[in-house]
């Protein structure tokens, strides 16, 4: 089935907690390289069909409920023919 | 903290004008046009400035005084009012007052070395934008001005106040703000010990978030918010600086300065309180090892606040350089480094020779640190950026000598309608039935429902010193562990009553704190408060809130207590409706053993129940009346303050000589709601005979169960104690009858029932039933499983 | 005085309440720094509750891979008593020191309550003192207390008998099998969510039918530890 993918990020102006305590971690164990560290969301929505319809809707939940447009961006939202399956 | 954020987005500099607005460039360029009311400055304020520096200020220092001069951070509209907490004192209000208002939070002696320091403070505005950040971030702003003090932050509370429990945005707010309150106060690792949840429609887009933290101390370790000693470094340590908390309510009325110049700072905060708890711990640390001479922490106008005002609070100077400051985004301009109000920040004063010690503990803690400068005594703030001059003025004239109005007072045109239309027309019970489903009617009603799905989301817990929390009228914690000492805190406030009469409104929420402190046991001994109102530049919020201020004033002489600090929250209004006045009351009391506290409701089968004051025919502005009726007329109770404070004596002599094993105020609701609270508290029931009350009080059943007349508590005395007990009232003179005893309706509480004697019987397990049901209601299934209950 | 370690990380909560709840087991709590390479002598440890790194990642997740952690797990291989309290069983299974996972409670929320737990597995060196399906009260609290493992795990665990302590009467937060907490099969390491070191002291702990925060049910698992460490 395919789904919508909807991946949403901290807005990058404002902190991020999570982003930042896993930084800390990786500068703990010598890994300072990797100097910034920020966490998003990714949501996959399963449908029939992926349409205009479908789309737009999915754009609309994205603004409205999956995200929350005061402290997130979305970053981008497309259509996948199958959810993400762990490398085998 | 910050209410509405102190900070207007700042214009970013126009791409021809030059990187840094040096004070040289500020006196060269006389004329050029600054975007003063896009800030939020008025042009007499804006032409003050100009005077006081004797040329057009830098954009840096246009940042500084707009934010340092703002409502929120400089109290220009209600400093005359507040005068008064200072005016109106007894020695007895100061004999135990370390540090009074002013301060980042008052400080007071509670005996055995100890002290303690408690403060609210409101965090509305944001928490109506992002419900969960804007409440984690008021906990974590009050938090902070406890550890500045020098204190070991113990407790919170939270007094909330949201629109009609049913409204579709109340299901967006309520949710958001108590899980911010939760995430944030857990994560801290500090029990919350209670507060007080409301519903009103007139906070429907205004919701009251106010947040009260409380933190001890040993006196020798207590820490001013001062630079002193010429040469001691200024230390900046916690979070980066980033660009939150720049903009806010006027950000779309700077758009157009800012047109074209960069992307839009957004005006909330998010707040981390991992750091924060790391920042406590590392504060404590850095305390006990000596190495802070001053402190404070960042709130609202972030280091334009911190610096102004320690340097006008020590030898009057101090050097910055603001390249020093660690950035989170290296974009930000030197006015946004100024005006930024990123959480978990803090500015130490450290002696030279105690840097080392003092960098050793903050890398010990992981906290990020930077050396911006150091104390002088030239009486001016000098800050440099990327080489020049951007700020040189005066801390004083921006910390403390900000402008002062005297908004023009107009008594309310439509207030004598409204006291005229009492509640003396409303029918009355004709029946016990009536007076039955009333009661019901009352405990199902949002703001007397059971509210643990809330505050079962808090850890009261953690530390291990909690001896009383909601749903108890007091919180209770133990500050020394091998003496038990402890300090009680209770939260109030009765918009309803305070629309009628804000003079005698904020009067009856301190007796209300009052009574609530005094009933845990302990005895009151300090006030904070937070002063929610309407804009102060429309001349009846003005008459409302001088009306508020001088009747708290007034009752604290009365009651020999004084206000240690708080705040001001002005402009909660919808378009050009304004709240009820919401003046909010923290009592703070201190008893002498914890272990003597005494709970809400009753415990044990067959106590003697007492009710201590008499009952009045007083239903104006009562849940009764509210609830039941949609009626909001006539004059709240009558206030006397002398009787609150002989009760309170009276019931902190019983509590001391283990007399009482309950005792609860009555309220909102009377007699009925008290009796169903303290019946449902630990599930034992009560009969009660009202014939004695009618007929010595002069009432009718609806009154003696209903009216709302102060000066009460219910008590429950176990039978051994009897004798002592009357003996004790009738020594103090003190209006007692005994009114039932307490029925624990069989093994396990099968029968258990509130009981009126000739009017009803309502089991608990109806009454439970009804008294849970609204917050399991609006917070869904999805919030708490039903089993769990 | 028996010597029992409180490891403190940065964003331990109930870690001074661990230490208390030690004095008044009878133990002498010494606290161990989350970056220090040395357990001080002690005899037993406890891995206190908290919010260890502000449990963004995953809780526990970070706190599991700092250098105390790296003693603990030697010792507890050793035969070591640990116990790991919320935040510490947390710690305890991101560091694989027991099975399965911990997520976030089913309704979604933060939830406090005083809660009946029954004692499974009295053969630990934390439940000696309590008999077997014993029902004791303990504050809860937590906002990632749902407990889950695989099938096969869940029924290697009470095949094995490794479920030390089970929810009873509610199940506060979805956990698998009712599973409030889980021992290793040597039986020294223990990790459960609910709090036992907050029904230690008369008038600070849960309600009980005959007085207000009276229950010190918890007390016995302190004191497990110590009558195991000196036999």
């Amino acid at each position: 089935m395919p789904v919508i993918v909807v991946e949403v990020m901290p807005k990058a102006e404002l902190l991020d907690p999570a982003g930042k305590a896993v930084a800390g971690a990786l500068a703990k164990q010598g890994r300072a390289h990797f100097s910034q560290v920020r966490i998003g969301k990714r949501f996959e929505l399963t449908v029939d069909e992926v349409t205009e319809a479908t789309l737009d809707e999915a754009r609309e939940l994205a603004d409205d409920l999956l995200s929350n447009g005061v402290i997130e961006d979305v970053l981008r939202i497309y259509s996948a023919a199958a959810p993400l399956d762990p490398p085998a | 903290m910050t209410d509405a954020p102190a900070s207007p987005a700042f214009p970013r500099p126009a791409a021809s004008a030059p990187a840094v607005d040096s004070t040289a460039n500020a006196a060269a360029t006389p004329e050029r046009e600054q975007p003063y009311a896009a800030l939020g400055l008025k042009q007499e304020e804006y032409l003050r400035i100009r005077d006081l520096l004797g040329r057009r200020p830098t954009s840096g220092e246009l940042a500084m005084y707009s934010v340092m001069w703002s409502e929120h951070c400089s109290y220009k509209s209600s400093k005359v009012h507040l005068r008064q907490f200072g005016q109106k004192v007894s020695p007895e209000m100061t004999a135990n007052l370390m540090v009074g208002m002013g301060e980042n939070a008052g400080v007071v002696d509670i005996g055995e070395g100890w002290a303690v320091t408690f403060k609210i403070e409101s965090h509305n505005h944001p928490s109506f934008v992002e419900p969960f950040q804007g409440a984690a971030t008021g906990v974590g702003g009050i938090v902070r001005d406890i550890i500045s003090m020098g204190a070991r932050p113990v407790a919170v509370m939270d007094a909330l106040r949201f629109g009609a429990l049913d409204h579709p945005d109340t299901h967006r707010v309520l949710p958001g703000v108590v899980s911010g309150i939760s995430f944030y106060g857990n994560c801290l690792g500090l029990p919350n010990i209670g507060g007080e949840t409301w519903f009103d429609p007139v906070y429907q887009a205004n919701p009251l978030v106010n947040a009260l933290a409380v933190g001890v101390l040993r006196h020798e370790d207590l820490h001013l918010a001062n630079a002193r000693g010429v040469g001691n470094r200024v230390v900046l340590f916690g979070a980066r600086t980033g660009g939150d908390g720049i903009g806010g309510a006027s950000i779309l009325a700077s758009e157009s300065f800012a047109e074209g110049s960069g992307r839009k700072r957004p005006a909330v905060q998010v707040g981390d309180p991992f750091a924060e708890k790391v920042l406590i711990e590392c504060c404590l640390e850095l305390y006990r090892a000596g190495l802070v001479e001053g402190i404070q922490d960042l709130g609202a106008a972030g280091i334009s606040c911190a610096t102004s005002e320690l340097a006008a609070n020590g030898e009057g100077g101090m050097a910055i350089e603001l390249d020093a400051v660690l950035l989170r985004d290296p974009s930000l301009t030197a006015e946004e480094i100024l005006m930024s109000e990123s959480q978990e920040r803090m500015m130490a004063i450290v002696a030279p020779e105690k840097l080392e010690g003092f960098l050793a503990v903050t890398s010990k803690w992981d906290v990020e640190t930077s050396v911006l400068g150091e104390v002088t005594d030239t009486g001016r703030l000098r800050i440099t950026w990327r080489g020049e001059t951007i700020v040189d003025v005066d801390p004083r004239t921006v910390a403390v000598d900000s402008p002062v109005y005297e908004r023009p007072i107009a008594y309310p045109a439509w207030l004598d309608a409204v006291r005229a239309d009492t509640s003396a027309t409303l029918p009355r019970a004709s029946d016990g039935d009536q007076l039955r489903a009333q009661l019901l009617a009352l405990l199902g009603s949002p703001n007397l429902a059971d509210k643990s799905r809330l505050t079962d989301q808090y850890d009261r817990y953690v530390l291990g010193n909690t001896a009383l929390s909601q749903p108890d009228d007091g919180g209770m914690i133990r500050v020394d562990e091998r003496s038990g000492l402890g300090v009680a805190l209770a939260t109030d406030a009765n918009g309803r009553y305070a629309y009628l009469d804000p003079y005698a409104g904020a009067q009856l929420a301190l007796a209300e704190a009052y009574r609530n402190v005094a009933v845990t046991g302990a005895t009151p001994v300090a006030v904070s408060d937070c002063l929610n109102f309407g804009s102060p530049e429309d001349p009846e919020v003005m008459w409302q809130f001088s009306r508020a201020v001088e009747g708290l004033a007034d009752a604290c002489l009365a009651l020999g207590i004084p206000v240690t600090g708080g705040n001001v929250s002005f402009y909660n209004q919808t378009g050009q409706v304004p709240i009820h006045p919401t003046p909010v009351v923290a009592v703070l009391g201190v008893i002498d053993d914890v272990g003597r506290r005494v709970p809400s409701g009753w415990q044990d089968e067959g106590d003697n129940l007492y009710l201590l004051g008499a009952t009045a025919e007083e239903l104006d502005g009562s849940a009764w009346a509210g609830t039941l009726h949609g009626h909001l007329g006539g004059h709240p109770p009558r206030v006397d303050l002398e009787r609150e404070r002989d009760l309170a004596a009276l019931l902190a002599a019983a509590a001391h000589e283990g007399l009482l094993n309950a005792a609860h105020d009555l309220a909102d609701g009377g007699l009925g709601v008290a009796a169903a609270e303290a019946c449902l508290r630990f599930g034992v029931g009560a009969r009660l005979v009202l014939d004695g009350l009618l007929e010595r009080d002069g009432v009718d059943s609806t009154a003696a169960l209903f009216s709302e007349t102060g000066g009460r508590v219910l008590v429950a005395v176990p039978r051994e104690e009897d004798v002592r007990f009357t003996r004790l009232c009738e020594g103090r003179g003190y209006p007692v009858l005994r009114i039932g005893v307490t029925d624990a309706g069989g093994e396990g509480g099968p029968d258990a029932a509130l009981e009126v004697q000739g009017m009803f019987r309502l089991p608990l397990a109806e009454l439970r039933a009804r008294w849970s049901a609204p917050l399991a209601t609006v917070l869904g299934e999805g919030a708490i499983t039903a089993a769990v209950r | 005085m028996t010597r029992v370690g409180v490891v403190t990380v940065p964003g331990s909560l109930d870690d001074r309440d661990a230490q208390r709840a030690v004095r008044l087991a009878g133990g002498e709590p010494v606290p161990l720094w989350h970056g220090a390479h040395d357990l001080d002598g002690v005899a037993a440890v406890v891995l206190p509750g908290g919010f260890s790194y502000g449990d963004y990642l995953r809780c526990g997740a970070i706190a599991a891979h700092s250098p105390i952690m790296s003693e603990v797990i030697a010792a507890a291989e050793r035969g070591m008593p640990v116990l790991g309290i919320c935040n510490g069983f947390q710690i305890l299974v991101e560091a694989h020191l027991l099975p399965g996972g911990l997520v976030a409670n089913d309704h979604g929320a933060f939830l406090c309550r005083d809660q009946v737990l029954r004692v499974e597995n009295t053969s630990t060196a934390w439940t000696s003192l309590y008999e077997p399906g014993q029902h004791i009260t303990v504050p809860l609290k937590n906002g990632e207390g749902g407990y889950i493992a695989d099938a096969a795990t869940l029924e290697r665990l009470e095949g094995e008998g490794l479920v030390a302590f089970r929810y009873a009467g509610i199940n506060p937060n979805g956990s698998a099998n009712d599973i409030a907490g889980l021992t290793n099969p040597a039986g020294n390491i223990v990790g459960l969510m609910p709090h036992p070191e907050h029904a230690t002291e008369p008038g600070f702990g849960p309600d009980t039918d005959a007085a207000m925060r009276s229950g010190t049910d918890g007390l016995a698992l302190f004191r497990s530890a110590l009558e195991r460490v000196l036999a």
